[in-house]
């Protein structure tokens, strides 16, 4: 097969490097990642400077394509029992490497190896909770975090007679705003939202306070049933669903291609990953930020935001001195100029609080403001059992699964009511599947 | 009959077979091997634990509605890649074969596309038409038509062939084109004296006389939209929406490499494999004789 083929000669090249980086001295760490354009670049800046500020340890970053194609080539190379030190794994992930806890070695043993003592503090509560075994132990290190926001183009705002200054909060308020846009003409479509699952599923269910599966959405055990199709999320999905058929809602793919429809300015709101602002900058639209919507009826609401993004992952098999070096590269990553500068640069979220706080003091936070929104979501309140995060073994798999039945739903071959339930028991019997029984 | 040739060295044949033999062994019954065997385990991704579950993946497999769905998909999608690749450089060949001036101008320009990587081929689709960014897209719907392939099946489907399709056209028209040339003359012009006009001459003389290159071309654009294909579905649907555009080679992508389930992954390429040998063995020994080889 075609496929299998690419991926294995894929393996056997990026491990070429691996060896001939042996006959020097100095321990090589290869870091294999799926950052692009701008983000690429800070993985290499990073890279080089720390190579720069101390020489007993070289940190390679390899970039191996997408998310998925990054974790199956190091999935690939580890059953080829050649797997890099670090690699980079998205949100969805995490269930996945959590499972093989043969073939991963915590951060926390790691950090601790360094030297230092390793102080779980330091760290962003709700980010290093959803990268956490339950019983606490820090399984990831989290590199770039994300949680979804309000985005609205203030223009066409001003244009449909709508306050450009005060966003709408609730959905309810989202969706008369958006069919105000479309009916006066203000701008052909109101609202679109990148990633339907991670926004309209996962962090929806947290920021309402709504449970997503039970045992604590995954946390607390692997054999899980979804629940997500109780009446609230019915009642949005079915929302949006009406939206789409009266042309106020677009929708543009899975993941995050309906930032085209928003930097276009087809769609006035969008709700979107606090780590595409980048491109909305670069747009030159006039952006306002917001909340991620809530519905206010709900009780609790709104809680708190669960974190998208990846975390970097330590393969186990290495030596005692790579591991050094792994504990090093992570501790100069959470330095706190170098998180701040992280932070300010791409929207992604800081991970250690001196960060937040240096970022606060620096009065950045005054002069950009909405850029604290992803930070004051995810950090407003005590988390929930709701809302602490969601981990299933084959999350993407469950992902496809329910972006297959919005699709057909979002097309008016189904209500919302029948999608979700079909994503249920679709997703249920996957899980049945991937956990072995 | 022709003399044997013989060689006296017991050896030596099998020497000069040896490297064709290696690389069918490495490159293809190996992998084979290993498919095999892997589609009769059920494993975790990591390959940390592992079960033997003779057929079990297999009759999961061959049970499972969206597989069936699948090959539905792509017997639509190859057989509509087919046609629309074959008729549309059969038109092609025979026009440019008109042509007096200028011809080897408008050949080299439509053997262009040829060149072009699948995957690419599907990202100059996607960018024409994709309803987020095409520009092709929003005229469409500024006329009113609601295009929405991300929505549309359909449509998805349409987009598809269309791209895999435009891709393969040059191929056919370049054998279609030395197919054309390789009809005598003489016989064209012998039934224009007897009153024969050009339609009458293409189906009577033009078009039977092309039947082994059509034959040819028959199966390799079949093989192509089966098994070639993949890069322009993932580039433009991604098997979406739904499972609209979901074929069967990009089925044991999605399963094996989003999905981490190696063994269901394993036990459709086994089953892919078996399609292509039988299709092939059935178009070679049935089809084909009935092709009159010039």
């Amino acid at each position: 097969m075609r496929v299998p083929t690419l991926l294995s000669i894929a393996t056997a090249l990026t491990a070429l490097p691996l060896m001939s980086g042996s006959a020097f001295a100095v321990t090589e760490i290869s870091w294999w990642h799926a950052m692009t354009g701008a983000n690429n670049e800070v993985v290499e800046t990073l890279s080089k400077e720390f190579n720069e500020s101390q020489s007993e340890y070289k940190v390679t970053p390899v970039f191996k394509g997408t998310y998925p194609e990054t974790l199956n080539a190091g999935i690939a190379a580890f059953r080829a029992k050649q797997p890099p030190h670090i690699i980079q794994v998205f949100d969805v992930g995490t269930g996945v490497m959590m499972a093989a806890e043969g073939a991963v070695k915590p951060v926390a043993e790691i950090l601790s190896m360094g030297g230092a003592t390793f102080d779980k503090s330091q760290y962003l509560p709700g980010i290093v909770a959803y990268y956490s075994k339950p019983d606490g132990t820090m399984l990831s290190f989290p590199y770039n975090s994300s949680s979804p926001i309000l985005y609205y183009n203030k223009d066409i705002f001003a244009k449909a007679g709508l306050d450009a200054e005060n966003p709408p909060k609730t959905w309810p308020e989202v969706f008369e705003a958006a069919r105000k846009i479309k009916t006066s003409g203000a701008a052909a479509c109101g609202l679109t939202s990148t990633w339907l699952t991670w926004i309209g599923l996962e962090n929806f269910s947290a920021w309402n306070n709504l449970q997503y599966a039970t045992h604590e959405n995954g946390l607390a055990s692997t054999d899980v049933e979804l629940k997500i199709n109780a009446e609230p999320f019915v009642k949005h999905f079915q929302n949006l669903a009406d939206l789409a058929k009266e042309g106020v809602f677009r929708y543009g793919g899975r993941t995050s291609e309906a930032k085209q429809l928003f930097l276009s300015q087809e769609c006035a709101i969008m709700t979107e990953s606090s780590g595409g602002l980048g491109d909305v900058i670069k747009s030159g639209i006039k952006y306002g930020l917001g909340q991620l919507p809530y519905y206010p009826d709900l009780q609790g609401a709104p809680q708190n935001t669960i974190p998208g993004g990846a975390s970097l992952w330590v393969f186990g098999g290495k030596s005692d001195e790579e591991y050094k070096g792994v504990a090093a590269f992570f501790a100069f990553l959470s330095k706190t100029e170098i998180q701040s500068r992280l932070h300010q640069k791409s929207g992604y979220l800081p991970v250690t609080m001196a960060a937040y706080n240096a970022t606060k003091e620096s009065g950045f936070y005054k002069e950009n403001p909405g850029r604290e929104i992803p930070i004051t979501q995810m950090m407003g309140k005590e988390p929930t059992e709701n809302s602490r995060g969601v981990r299933l073994v084959n999350l993407p798999q469950v992902r496809d699964i329910e972006n297959e039945e919005f699709e057909k739903m979002l097309a008016g071959e189904q209500t919302a009511q029948q999608a979700l339930d079909n994503a249920v028991k679709r997703g249920n019997e996957a899980i049945q599947q991937a956990i072995g029984n | 009959m022709s003399p044997r040739v013989t060689f006296p060295n017991k050896i030596l044949p099998y020497l000069l077979l040896a490297p064709q033999l290696a690389i069918t062994l490495v490159f293809f019954y190996w992998p084979a091997s290993q498919a095999l065997y892997q589609s009769m385990l059920r494993e975790d991704p990591f390959g940390l634990k592992t079960k033997f579950v003779w057929f079990q993946n297999f009759a999961k497999v061959l049970n499972d509605p969206n597989y069936l769905n699948s090959l539905k998909v792509t017997v639509v999608f190859s057989a509509s890649t087919a046609i629309i690749a074959m008729g549309m450089a059969l038109i092609l060949a025979v026009m440019a074969d008109r042509v007096v001036r200028g011809r080897g101008i408008y050949r080299t320009l439509l053997i262009w596309p040829y060149a072009v990587a699948p995957a690419i081929a599907g990202m100059l689709w996607l960018f024409m038409f994709n309803p987020t960014m095409g520009s092709f897209a929003y005229m469409l719907r500024a006329t009113g038509y609601n295009w929405d392939p991300l929505l549309n099946g359909n449509q998805a489907m349409v987009l598809l062939v269309s791209a895999a399709a435009w891709k393969q056209i040059s191929y056919n028209f370049l054998f279609f084109v030395a197919g054309l040339q390789a009809i005598p003359k003489s016989l064209i012009e012998a039934a224009a004296i007897d009153g024969a006009g050009p339609n009458k001459r293409f189906w009577t003389i033009v078009f039977p006389l092309l039947a082994p290159t059509t034959f040819f071309l028959l199966v390799i654009n079949t093989v192509y939209a089966f098994f070639d294909t993949f890069g322009i579905v993932h580039a433009v649907t991604g098997g979406g929406p739904g499972k609209a555009t979901e074929t069967l080679v990009y089925k044991v992508y999605s399963d094996g490499f989003v999905n981490l389930i190696l063994g269901d992954s394993a036990a459709q390429s086994v089953i892919l494999m078996v399609i292509v040998i039988a299709l092939t063995a059935v178009q070679f020994r049935y089809v084909e004789r009935r092709v009159h080889y010039g």
